[in-house]
């Protein structure tokens, strides 16, 4: 099994980190030669005197998916942190019917991330598109919205469906959270007659905040590396390229297969880097996390 | 100062009928969208107004689509098949045994699944083009391992946990091999979990789309999610919406059907494991 994962996971990666110090490129794979930090940085002096910077550290392109993947992460983790709460706080009350919202709740989570990225570009569609006509419907549009292809709006889009797709998983971490809690200390409150909402930022937020916690860290981690949803709903826009997309554009695209190694390896070192803070922070133990 | 009750009570079924409204209208609207034909699907509708299966037959009958599905089955079996065996011998050593470095090795294992996918593609395309395995279905299966196998022990190692000791003692006392262990004992009590672990690794590699999108070249050879995102009409202009909702119908009923049906489990493996679809 060490093997194994060994050779689908170290491996590859080293190879990563390799090929990000060469000059590969993809039809010449065996032949690359070592060419040092080239692909982080680099200064070019002409014979003229006049020096040119390059590599990835000044390279504008990927500062901006940098960017859009930390606003990406930010964004929407803080949304399905909040929506994830609610819908695990309906979840935990006693009504009619509960069953039900929560299969409804799954569906969200069930479905492929390509297949919601295609649906809900076709409900986000400028001219055909549902969104459009209900809000244009109720008046809040006054003309349609191209959604995914203004600069203003494809983020928004992409956080949107991502937002949607997302949230149930939250939920369910938090519903379970919320399940573990002792029942005593909410009659206890009820007798002293303390007022719900303060209930629940004194009582049912610190209590569930490990739950929450790790729910946050996993939608983190794959915030940041997001790719699919991205790829398919927005393709080949800059304003939402993530460092993802950015890497494998380079890899099989550009030509540079190299300079998308290097890019690859910065987003593993992000990664690993937010990984270590979180568990820092939370104090997890793997033999607890349950 | 309080609410009267039927005002938080309606308060509450409204935010509930929103919830629910939220989350069930895209796939609902996806479904009324692919049962519509020619022009009509460029009208915005609310509520079914027609119902054709063009998109269905045409998405099944033309192109590669049916393949792609039987595509999609064998890489998703595949890599459940492989990843629960491996899983199961795995988590029981780091269940029951204790050895030196146990926990650090449950952390590795769980950063493995934590990977960026991107850190490890450039390093699995050399791999999978030296073995020749590039256009292969056998390259995602391996591929898929990468995920699959972390989760797969990561969940069985702690349902394994909470499993008593005492029949296992037994039966070290009877003179049981380990293999015998691991094959009489734990995979008769492990079931459940194995059905939850082998759901959750099936849905992963059913969705699967950057592996797939780079390691397949061939429109036969592809999977499902990799078809759907590049479903083209007969020019580049012509986006073919009926057909690719047809398709997406096709690729998530059996999937929502499977959540629903087995939705205890499912979040019983979820909290477990902590793992996206």
């Amino acid at each position: 099994m060490l093997i194994v994962l060994a050779a689908i996971a170290a491996w590859p990666l080293a190879r990563t980190i390799w090929f990000g110090l060469t000059d590969a490129s993809l039809d010449n794979l065996d032949a690359a030669k070592f060419v040092g930090f080239r692909n982080y940085f680099h200064v070019l002096t002409l014979e003229s005197g006049r020096r040119y910077m390059s590599g990835l550290l000044v390279d504008p392109l990927w500062w901006a998916a940098v960017w859009n993947t930390l606003k990406f992460a930010a964004i929407s983790v803080f949304f399905e942190t909040v929506f994830g709460t609610i819908i695990a706080l309906v979840l935990n009350a006693e009504f009619r019917g509960r069953g039900i919202v929560r299969a409804a709740v799954l569906v969200p989570w069930a479905v492929p991330t390509i297949v919601s990225a295609k649906m809900w570009a076709w409900m986000l569609n400028d001219q055909f598109g549902i969104l459009n006509d209900l809000l244009m419907r109720l008046g809040i549009l006054s003309h349609p919205v191209a959604w995914t292809a203004s600069p203003d709006t494809a983020l928004a889009a992409v956080l949107i469906v991502d937002i949607w797709k997302s949230t149930p998983f939250m939920a369910l971490l938090i519903l379970a959270g919320l399940q573990m809690l002792p029942a005593d200390i909410y009659e206890a409150a009820r007798v002293d007659g303390v007022h719900p909402v303060k209930v629940f930022w004194k009582i049912t937020l610190p209590l569930i905040r490990p739950a929450m916690l790790v729910a946050m860290i996993f939608r983190t981690l794959d915030a940041l590396r997001v790719f699919d949803l991205i790829y398919v709903l927005t393709p080949d826009n800059e304003h939402t390229q993530t460092m993802s997309v950015f890497a494998r554009q380079n890899l099989f695209y550009f030509d540079k297969f190299a300079y998308g190694s290097a890019a690859s390896t910065l987003l593993f070192l992000v990664i690993a880097l937010v990984t270590i803070l979180f568990i820092r922070l939370g104090h997890l133990n793997p033999e607890e996390r349950r | 100062m309080r609410v009267p009750r039927p005002i938080r009570v309606v308060a509450f079924y409204l935010l509930v009928a929103g919830i629910v409204l939220e989350s069930v209208f895209p796939f609902y609207y996806a479904v009324v969208t692919s049962f519509k034909s020619g022009q009509a699907i460029f009208h915005v509708d609310y509520w079914p107004s027609s119902f054709s299966l063009a998109n269905y037959v045409s998405v099944l009958g033309t192109g590669h689509f049916a393949r792609n599905i039987l595509n999609s089955l064998i890489v998703a079996a595949a890599t459940v098949a492989l990843s629960l065996s491996l899983g199961v011998t795995a988590s029981y050593a780091l269940a029951r045994i204790r050895f030196r470095g146990r926990r650090l090795l449950l952390f590795t294992i769980l950063s493995v699944s934590m990977f960026p996918q991107v850190a490890v593609l450039a390093g699995l395309f050399e791999m999978v083009s030296a073995f020749r395995l590039y256009n292969s279905l056998w390259s995602l299966v391996f591929a898929y391992l990468i995920f699959t196998l972390p989760f797969t022990i990561w969940v069985l190692a702690a349902f394994m946990r909470d499993l008593p000791t005492g029949i296992e003692e037994a039966a070290i006392m009877d003179g049981a091999s380990p293999f015998a262990i691991v094959t009489r004992i734990f995979i008769p009590m492990l079931w459940p979990a194995m059905v939850t672990t082998g759901l959750l690794a099936f849905i992963a590699a059913w969705n699967e789309f950057l592996f797939a999108l780079t390691f397949i070249s061939t429109d036969t050879q592809r999977t499902v999610p990799v078809a759907i995102a590049l479903l083209s009409g007969a020019s580049s202009f012509e986006v073919p919406w009926g057909r690719i909702m047809a398709a997406s119908v096709i690729v998530t009923v059996p999937l929502i059907v499977l959540v629903l049906v087995f939705q205890r489990r499912i979040v019983a493996g979820l909290t477990a494991g902590g793992v996206k679809g």
